[in-house]
């Protein structure tokens, strides 16, 4: 399968603004976009872009392929158009080609708390938690942190100081574990920045995941806590 | 260059590198981690069945047991001092690990949920299989590793991400401290500590079709060989015997736990001729080999070099319950349903039984045998200790980056106090800094990826599955042209920001220097133990070779030496299944 792929490039400092580059490559019909990027390094070493496991794990390979936020290691190219365009995750600042600055994603990450606070004494074996109780964090515990949900919301992008997709289903996974004492904080953390309020209910996180989550739903579950004045 | 001091200092951010960090954070103590890639992106995420302790929530079961299984499943190659502490920890790690806020899957009345496994089971080998592998759904790697990045956040671990760890520096009186490479600055930087803990994984990327991520290549292996430390049992390697066929991704060993069968050409539940009574469930040198053997008596599917995994049996609910990441896989990259058609699947590249070796306490030992290396601690995939053996039990790898991570943590906390940063000898830095510039100022005459591709397919055909003496001869050959390769490649006028061909370099640099410890090491040993299949010696030959491989790097040369493995308990004895 003869592919034209279309990659933006940049180099802050050396380049003055991003720009297009062409490569066609022969592809076999079972590549992932990982494949042909790898196949063009080969040729370029001067590409950049991150990869580590190759199969939609380790979330390092998010970019915006044909203008949907992907994992290059999951996208067929057999499933693509001829022309195949590549850029880096919008919304963040670029470090060089495809690869991007998340810290932003990160600190929001961080500053939600993405652990279990606990004030009780713990048993000396597990904690029991009931196959139901457990079953509520399916959906939010499968993030892998690849920012493509947060790269393609709008409000992420015109809204500095919001909180993004990530990092609110990553407060959601925390308030729905049955383990968690730390209520009270967390809605104090919440409710201290703009984020679960903020959101204008676009639901590009929704489409954009590539683990099938649904950060939108997480937002409304979270709306729907910080509502309820129970125990706190 | 710019300089950083810690009190402890830890490469790597996997399962073993947060979990050594967050005992050292929680006893207060100063820590830095420093990572390849940001933490969560580390293998351990990919790790899927389940990770081992004998807790017995699903019925009756003993750490012995697991002690037991644990030894046999190494050929009784491991140093069983180190397993049997390894698997009575595995139980309080596992409840540490509920504590911190690991999503296992639960059982009706709220515990950890355990599933089967290969290799475990009850009373000493002589029962059923016993359910050790504690579960959440099929990411337990996934699920390990962000909650413990979690709590390394909490307790304000400072982390260095996407920093490449390049030299270790040695001084006579211990380990002061180590270079790096700030991939998106493109700098150098130093790192002075009073402990480092070398956290780096494994070395399955040296293979071509493997399970491994991109960034397996065992860095942290190559700098201790430079260093002029020994490696140890460098030629035990484990093959997972399903990767998704024809990538070699994980195709968890929790799918056979689960009832999978193996299946070739004819329909044949093979596995009933190699291991009559474990069936699929019996170790995974045993179940690679013998997928081997039916490729290459002609029974792969359509004469092709792989098998059928089927779980076309299994009820729905559970594969959407207990194995949705397998569900995920087989319908994005093979376009199949594993509840409509079987899953395609060859032996993969997966795990390094061998590496950096160390005593019980995680200390890196100068010569591999007894006195340790004051400051320098090595723990999980890049370590010896040796839990594993010649082939290690699926489910140990995780627990063992966890008891052992831990271990390390707690050790570099207790002696920090006691110990001063040792200077950072001016000579060696000038030394290391002399061949990155090298690297950086000489042309580019060779292609790294195709030194690296090269690499990768001829130790896949040579020092693969099944070895033998004069495939392992050409490898050697192999290994030194390549190596005259590497020396013209270079990175004149390149771009120094996140450079990929940067990290490629360094990395091709120790795979080469690996790949000739495994080679030299399988050549020397002339028997057939656990995942070292020698087909010219195909026996198991304890008189000779009951022993640990060392193996050092002198200038250009190669040096092999043994050690006597720890036998406390139970004596080697015919490995049936």
């Amino acid at each position: 399968m003869l592919k034209r792929f279309i990659i933006q490039r940049f180099l802050p400092g050396r380049d003055e603004k991003p720009y297009w580059q062409e490569y066609t490559l022969n592809c076999d019909p079972s590549w992932v976009v990982l494949d042909a990027l790898e196949a063009i390094r080969r040729q370029d070493p001067s590409l950049v872009y991150r990869r580590a496991c190759r199969h939609g794990i380790c979330g390092s390979c998010a970019m915006n392929i044909n203008g949907h936020n992907r994992l290059a290691c999951e996208t067929r190219i057999a499933a693509l158009p001829n022309v195949i365009k590549i850029r880096p995750l919008p919304g963040f600042p670029i470090i060089r080609d495809l690869a991007v600055d998340m810290k932003r994603l990160y600190e929001n990450v961080a500053y939600v708390k993405p652990y279990l606070i606990i004030h009780s004494p713990l048993p000396e074996k597990e904690r029991l938690q009931s196959p139901d109780e457990r079953k509520k964090l399916d959906g939010l515990y499968e993030c892998i942190l690849c920012g493509s949900c947060t790269s393609a919301c709008p409000t992420f992008w015109a809204n500095k100081g919001f909180l993004g997709p990530t990092a609110l289903l990553k407060a959601c996974l925390f308030f729905m574990d049955s383990r968690d004492e730390g209520l009270k904080e967390r809605k104090r953390l919440l409710k201290a920045k703009e984020g679960l309020w903020e959101c204008h209910n676009i639901a590009n996180c929704v489409e954009a995941c590539p683990k099938g989550l649904n950060p939108l739903r997480a937002i409304i579950t979270l709306r729907k806590k910080m509502l309820k004045k129970q125990n706190d | 260059m710019i300089e950083h001091k810690h009190e402890i200092v830890i490469i790597g951010a996997g399962i073993a590198g947060l979990a050594a960090a967050l005992e050292v954070a929680i006893a207060g103590k100063d820590v830095a981690v420093v990572s390849k890639v940001f933490p969560t992106r580390s293998h351990s995420v990919a790790a899927q069945g389940g990770t081992a302790a004998a807790l017995g929530n699903m019925e009756e079961d003993h750490w012995q047991w697991h002690f037991y299984d644990t030894v046999k499943g190494s050929d009784f190659l491991g140093d069983q001092d180190a397993q049997a502490f390894f698997c009575q920890e595995a139980i309080k790690t596992a409840y540490f690990l509920e504590h911190i806020g690991v999503p296992f899957s639960r059982t009706e009345d709220g515990r950890i949920l355990q599933r089967y496994f290969g290799g475990h089971y009850s009373n000493f080998g002589q029962g059923k299989p016993v359910r050790r592998a504690c579960l959440a759904a099929d990411r337990i790697g996934h699920a390990m590793l962000h909650t413990l990045f979690g709590q390394c956040l909490h307790y304000k671990v400072v982390f260095y991400n996407e920093f490449l760890a390049t030299h270790l520096i040695l001084h006579d009186e211990g380990c002061a401290g180590f270079l790096a490479w700030s991939l998106a600055e493109g700098k150098m930087h130093i790192f002075q500590a009073k402990a480092v803990l070398l956290a780096t994984g494994g070395y399955a990327r040296l293979f071509e079709i493997s399970t491994n991520s991109a960034i397996n290549t065992g860095d942290g292996m190559g700098m201790v060989l430079e260093a002029g430390l020994p490696l140890e049992d460098m030629e035990f390697v484990q093959f997972h015997p399903t990767g998704l066929y024809p990538w070699g991704f994980l195709i968890s060993e929790g799918v056979r736990g689960e009832g999978g069968w193996l299946l070739n050409n004819d329909g044949e539940r093979f596995m009933s001729r190699y291991a009559p009574e474990k069936i699929e469930l019996a170790p995974r040198d045993v179940v690679s080999r013998a997928i081997q053997s039916e490729v290459k008596a002609g029974r792969g599917i359509n004469g092709k070099p792989y098998v059928h995994l089927d779980i076309t049996h299994l009820p729905d609910e559970l594969i959407k319950e207990k194995l949705p990441q397998i569900r995920e896989m087989c319908l994005k990259f093979a376009g199949i349903d594993p509840k409509r058609h079987p899953i395609p699947v060859a032996p993969a590249a997966h795990y390094s039984m061998g590496g950096i070796p160390v005593n019980i306490n995680c200390e890196v030992l100068w010569n591999g045998k007894e006195e340790p290396l004051p400051g320098l601690f090595a723990a999980g995939e890049c370590a010896c200790v040796s839990i594993h053996g010649a082939n290690r039990l699926g489910t140990n790898s995780t627990m063992e980056c966890a008891v052992f991570g831990r271990r390390a943590g707690k050790q570099m906390a207790k002696m920090v106090d006691k110990r001063d940063f040792l200077p950072l000898p001016n000579r060696t830095l000038k030394e290391k800094m002399e061949e990155i510039k090298e690297l950086l100022t000489r042309p580019s005459r060779q292609n790294i990826t195709e030194i690296r591709e090269r690499l990768q397919k001829s130790m896949s055909q040579n020092c693969g599955i099944l070895r033998e003496k004069w495939g392992l001869m050409k490898q050697l050959e192999i290994l030194h042209q390549l190596k005259i390769a590497f020396k013209e490649v270079g990175l004149r006028g390149e771009s120094l920001v996140f450079s990929l061909a940067f990290q490629q370099a360094l990395e091709l640099k120790h795979m080469l220097n690996l790949a000739e410890a495994i080679v030299r090491g399988a050549l020397a040993r002339t028997e057939s133990r656990g995942a070292h299949y020698r087909t010219d010696f195909p026996q198991r030959d304890d008189q000779n070779w009951l022993k640990h491989t060392l193996i050092f790097k002198k200038g250009n040369q190669f040096v092999l030496d043994y050690k006597p493995v720890v036998i406390t308990q139970f004596q080697p004895e015919e490995r049936r299944f």
